[in-house]
């Protein structure tokens, strides 16, 4: 590529400037230019920093999220160079993380993140974590010291590859610049292909300085020099045909959909075999948004926290078609109590989740797009009087379970704001057509639960690895890859004390996230499980929290706040209004309990469902 | 062991493997039609609680820094119990060859080869416990010797087909090679004589017969 002389920025650059638009403002960014235009030499050689930044573009990324640090200057020297990779500065490696991981979520492209080497590659780390249990593919780029210095325990450095060994798909050291093409190329190809997950890319110093005329490979290239990497995406034909010989003879199959739906692109596939065998979808956490909830043959959310009559219908459910989902303890509880009657097809194509966690009769490992598309000819079309009774059954079930008293449980409980009401209200007036950001706990359960989902990709949650204070970080990645939808983070107090910083970059970057943040003064879920478990021995849950309508206006982010019930639309109304980002502090019921809850270790017919926090 | 040992010799090499005394542990409980109102429900089976026993694995690697890392610590971070491992190179200079005993279930066993197929370096797995093998490892034994009991030892040493590999005052090393039984045998045998040292190698592994695991391996 060539270097021009000339430093301006095209327009459609956003600026990086606080305080845009003032005199003051003017004057900083015009001596800003004037001070890069000195610095920057008119042509210069290609060095391994430029590498990084063609590979990024290569690769299609548009934004990434980073945090400077001394051996990725080299990075920061160049990236100005490319005004068509916009870099979002975060206050925290990990917002960058969660960013990065929002952004993949919402888009189902890689998401990038950066940091430094030592603090901000550990910093980085709870986010690849977190993009590792929930399978999202992502590429996270650290610099490290200078490959002379490896080793010397020098400045900032730590093992920072050996850190992330355990918790990515694959992950890298380059110590040489002419690698970073290849690199580049096989890590986006590993983190998007397969079963998708985080990548991590560790670069010295010298190697982003170095001169280099290396070239990318093609894809084809990057395929054949990884034989050790053969995601097998077609199912095996025998097997497709047995999961359709059980489907066939079942008289109360569930289909239990997980993400793999959603990392497939394969929810229309997924309504079309649903629709034609008239089998009833259960989905998981992350499976939300695979069907809408709205269909007639959606059933709920399953599991832990999930609804009783989904719960129910697995039970004594005598076949589980299980697509894109690993069994995880959540969702299964006691194994052993696991859906008895049932005989179980495992769909999942990562072979190492087949028979992981539940023994099954009908493995088919394959990508569940190709797997359904081969499946659904080979199906009987079933007419939905065949299944009258079982329906009849599950309606009843269903009713009773959303008729009793923990569902949408009404705006009051003693004069306090309930938080399900206040998810249901977000739902309803964002026409269920935004993205939706949950943090970790009860705020999680009550997104889930409540909020009522019509798309997919349009619910994102840290269901694996379970990160507080995941909420707001990813939500501003969800609301970068998503301009066009609204986007909401629906975050606990517990959780946005732990990542709030990331308001400034809101504010900076001009991400119009709408912060519902959930105030009930508790680390709610402990305060649940100490209620309901430890006897009410509530050490520790009871959380001193800022005024947080203070805090938002110190950001410069407009906030109100809501304590009653006939606070709740109108101030949703007032934060969609706002152009830009807003917050409303919901000061919710601190007792307030979310059930059904499957205790840990119980199985799914195990359910507590009484309201055991505010009396009625 | 050697043709020529006594009848008392331990077991003999490349002995098979115990048959499955227990069903897999992947066996379904039998389907029902409908879920009876009250009838006790059949308890799911567990993968990983059946009957544990000693699988073979070999794995064809990616000649690369790191790797022997990747997999021990994948072994590490899933809970599998690794009884041996021994790495070293093939013939073919980018490719490495590791050879794991571990100890499990079936169901818990093929775990563990699927998790190794995740890992990008490694190339190719085969659970190698129910095929016809070769199966050796290497020991090195430094056993007390005084003037009365040296001649004892190499006795003992050269029945059991081990090779005498120094001899100095006070000491003599013992090398032994043969299967895993093999090797505790004769270990257990100059025990009496006091070991000052000990190291073994690991099992290496290769299958009988034409067919070879590096030429299936998809390069």
């Amino acid at each position: 590529m060539t270097i021009a002389g000339d430093p301006a920025k095209p327009a459609s650059r956003v600026s990086h400037v606080p305080n845009d638009g003032t005199a003051e403002a003017a004057r900083v960014e015009q001596a800003r230019k004037e001070m890069l235009s000195d610095a920057r030499p008119l042509k210069r050689t290609r060095i391994g920093a430029d590498v990084v930044c063609e590979a990024l573009l290569r690769q299609g990324v548009d934004v990434f999220f980073g945090y400077p640090g001394g051996v990725v200057l080299p990075l920061y020297d160049v990236l100005g160079d490319y005004p068509e990779l916009r870099h979002v500065l975060v206050r925290h490696e990990q917002g960058g993380a969660h960013a990065a991981d929002g952004y993949a979520r919402v888009t189902g492209k890689v998401g990038v993140c950066l940091g430094t080497s030592g603090p901000g590659a550990t910093n980085l780390v709870t986010g690849i974590g977190t993009a590792l249990l929930d399978s999202i593919p992502m590429v996270a780029i650290t610099g490290n010291v200078a490959a002379s210095l490896i080793g010397k325990d020098a400045f900032q450095e730590i093992d920072i590859n050996g850190i992330t060994l355990p918790m990515t798909k694959h992950n890298y050291l380059v110590r040489n610049a002419d690698e970073l093409p290849r690199v580049f190329a096989e890590a986006f190809h590993i983190a998007r292909t397969g079963r998708p997950g985080p990548v991590h890319i560790d670069i010295t110093k010298d190697a982003l300085q170095q001169e280099t005329r290396a070239t990318h490979p093609t894809e084809a290239e990057v395929v054949a020099g990884l034989p050790g990497f053969r995601p097998n995406f077609d199912g095996h034909p025998r097997q497709v045909r047995l999961a359709a010989a059980e489907i066939a003879r079942a008289k109360r199959p569930v289909i239990l959909a997980g993400h793999g739906i959603l990392h497939a692109r394969a929810w229309d596939e997924l309504r079309a075999f649903a629709e034609k065998t008239q089998i009833p979808v259960a989905h998981t956490l992350l499976g939300i948004g695979v069907i809408p909830e709205d269909h007639p043959l959606s059933y709920g959310y399953m599991g832990m926290h999930g609804w009783k009559h989904v719960n129910r219908a697995i039970q004594s459910a005598d076949l589980l078609i299980a697509i894109g989902m690993r069994f995880d303890d959540r969702v299964t509880g006691n194994v052993r109590t696991y859906a008895p009657y049932a005989r179980i097809v495992h769909v999942d194509i990562d072979p190492v989740e087949i028979g992981k966690n539940v023994a099954v009769e009908v493995p088919i490992v394959g990508d569940a797009k190709r797997v359904l598309e081969a499946l659904i000819p080979m199906v009987e079309a079933v007419d939905p009087a065949v299944r009258s009774e079982y329906f009849a059954e599950l309606a009843a079930w269903r009713t009773e379970s959303e008729a009793s008293r923990w569902h949408g449980s009404g705006a009051w409980r003693d004069g306090l704001l309930s938080a399900d009401y206040v998810a249901h209200r977000i739902g309803e007036l964002t026409d269920h057509a935004a993205t939706y950001v949950a943090d970790v706990g009860q705020n999680q359960m009550w997104l889930a639960r409540y909020t009522g989902f019509r798309q997919p990709n349009s619910h994102v949650s840290s269901g694996g690895l379970g990160t507080m204070g995941f909420g707001l970080p990813a939500a501003m990645g969800a609301a970068l890859g998503r301009p066009d939808r609204e986007t909401w983070a629906i975050v606990g107090d517990g959780g946005f004390q732990m990542t709030f910083q990331e308001l400034m970059t809101l504010v900076q970057d001009r991400i119009p996230v709408k912060v519902a943040l959930f105030d009930n003064k508790k680390l709610g879920m402990i305060r649940q499980w100490q209620e309901l478990i430890y006897a009410g021995n509530y050490h520790s849950a009871h959380l001193l929290g800022p005024d947080f309508a203070k805090l938002a206006d110190a950001f410069g982010i407009p906030a109100r706040r809501a304590t009653r019930p006939e606070d709740v639309d109108e101030a949703i109304r007032w934060a969609q209004a706002v152009d830009g980002p807003a917050l409303i502090w919901f000061e919710i019921a601190e007792e307030q309990n979310v059930f059904p809850m499957m205790p840990a270790g119980k199985g799914l017919s195990d359910l507590i469902e009484e309201w055991g926090g505010v009396e009625e | 062991m050697s043709a020529d040992a006594d009848s008392t010799a331990p077991p003999p090499a490349h002995s098979a493997p115990p048959a499955h005394s227990a069903p897999p542990a992947h066996v379904a409980p039998p389907a029902h039609s409908a879920p009876p109102a009250h009838a006790a429900p059949p308890a799911r089976s567990l993968p990983g609680s059946g009957p544990e026993r000693r699988h073979v694995i070999a794995a064809i690697v990616n000649n690369k820094p790191g790797v022997l890392n990747r997999v021990a610590s994948l072994m590490r971070a899933r809970n599998f119990n690794i009884e041996s491992l021994a790495v070293s190179h093939t013939d073919a200079p980018d490719v490495s060859r590791m050879s794991i005993t571990l100890r499990g279930d079936d169901v818990l066993v093929e775990q563990a080869t699927k998790q190794l197929y995740r890992l990008i370096d490694v190339l190719k797995v085969q659970e190698l416990t129910t095929e016809p093998t070769v199966e050796h490892e290497l020991a090195l034994v430094k056993v007390r010797a005084t003037d009365a009991t040296r001649a004892e030892i190499l006795k003992v040493v050269e029945l059991y087909r081990g090779r005498v590999v120094d001899i100095a005052d006070g000491s003599v090393i013992v090398e032994a090679t043969g299967t895993e039984a093999e090797v505790d045998a004769l270990i257990a045998l100059v025990r009496g004589f006091g070991i000052k040292e000990l190291v073994r190698t690991g099992t290496v592994v290769m299958t009988r017969g034409a067919q070879s695991i590096e030429e299936a391996t998809k390069r």
